[in-house]
């Protein structure tokens, strides 16, 4: 499985006006200025291909953290 | 009225349903059958078959299972079938992801189920002669595609709008036949199809979309189901190539 580190430089890659330097484990994802529906569809779109896992809808709205994501990722692996 | 000069019925005909395990396929089957119709339900699994055949008022109705992504399992239903006065291609399958996850591959998987199965269906149903003159033909389509785009939607939508596409083709090539092509456009539907899409959003979304619906409710198969039984009916005699959407008013805004 992919390390924290590399899950968190996958999830900037999805962002466009973030700038990826300031993307942490720690980052309050859904407070960022640019989060939408969108990105939402596309962290699924993405842990799908990355780790072929099915993240649902309700797994992104009850993550604070882009580190809570990684670790339902983990536990459903 | 006797149901026997109600211009709605479908007393005498036969009509295959695709798709007709579950959700618009089955609500389809259901209402055709009380609508005096003898339907051929088709799905990939026999025993879920039997629990919509065992819905169904009348007598004369049948299964068939199959995968028709598989051309061989198309052309032994096509051999077995009898003569149709109606077939209802329901067999669908949903695809959510962003355009730049729109892989090659996702497009494959939900063309194949969604449109290249249906359309093969049909071309041979058609060569081998197997629908009678003054029969009636249904896509299940969606407004997705043609009538409203949301996002993640463009695999499912772009299948649905070749769907339309080609069924209004085949109202014009298929008319001096006298076989009519329809396509309906449903709106959210509460069926297994749509619980797969609504697995990607939130409660609170899936509550705000139902909100946006001007007859705030998503659909129930049969409100699908009593358009096809329409289109399906001797009242549409005069009704091909249309896409009629069924939608709770969504496509008015």
């Amino acid at each position: 499985m992919k390390t924290i580190d590399e899950f968190v430089a996958l999830f900037a890659e999805q962002l466009d006006d973030t700038d990826p330097s300031t993307v942490t484990a720690q980052t309050k994802f859904r407070d960022l200025e640019e989060w939408s529906s969108l990105l939402a569809l596309s962290l699924i779109s993405m842990v799908d291909e990355e780790f072929d896992v099915a993240l649902k809808g309700d797994d992104v709205k009850n993550s604070e953290t882009i580190e809570d994501v990684y670790n339902v990722i983990k536990s459903k692996i | 009225m006797g149901i026997e000069n109600n211009p709605f019925s479908l007393e005498g005909k036969t009509i295959l349903v695709t798709g007709a395990s579950s959700g618009i396929g089955q609500g389809c089957a259901v209402m055709a059958a009380q609508m005096g119709a003898k339907v051929i339900v088709c799905g990939r699994n026999e025993d879920r078959l039997q629990q919509t055949l065992s819905q169904l008022p009348g007598e004369g109705h049948a299964t068939f299972a199959g995968d028709l992504t598989d051309a061989s399992v198309i052309e032994k239903m096509v051999a077995e079938v009898p003569v149709l006065d109606g077939a209802v291609f329901s067999a669908g399958i949903s695809m959510t992801a962003p355009f730049t996850f729109s892989t090659r591959e996702k497009f494959d998987k939900v063309f194949n189920v969604n449109f290249f199965s249906p359309v093969e269906l049909l071309r041979l149903l058609v060569k081998k002669k197997k629908l009678a003159q003054g029969s009636s033909v249904v896509f299940i389509s969606s407004v997705g595609g043609n009538f409203g785009f949301s996002v993640g939607n463009g695999v499912y939508g772009a299948s649905k709008a070749a769907l339309n596409s080609i069924s209004r083709l085949c109202s014009i090539e298929l008319a001096p036949k006298k076989i009519r092509v329809n396509a309906v456009c449903p709106g959210m539907v509460d069926t297994p199809l749509v619980a797969g899409f609504s697995e990607n959003i939130t409660e609170e979304e899936r509550k705000r979309d139902i909100d946006f619906y001007p007859l705030k409710r998503y659909g129930k198969p049969e409100d699908i189901a009593g358009g096809v039984v329409y289109l399906l009916s001797e009242a549409a005699s005069w009704v091909t190539g249309q896409a009629i959407c069924i939608d709770g008013g969504i496509t008015a805004y």
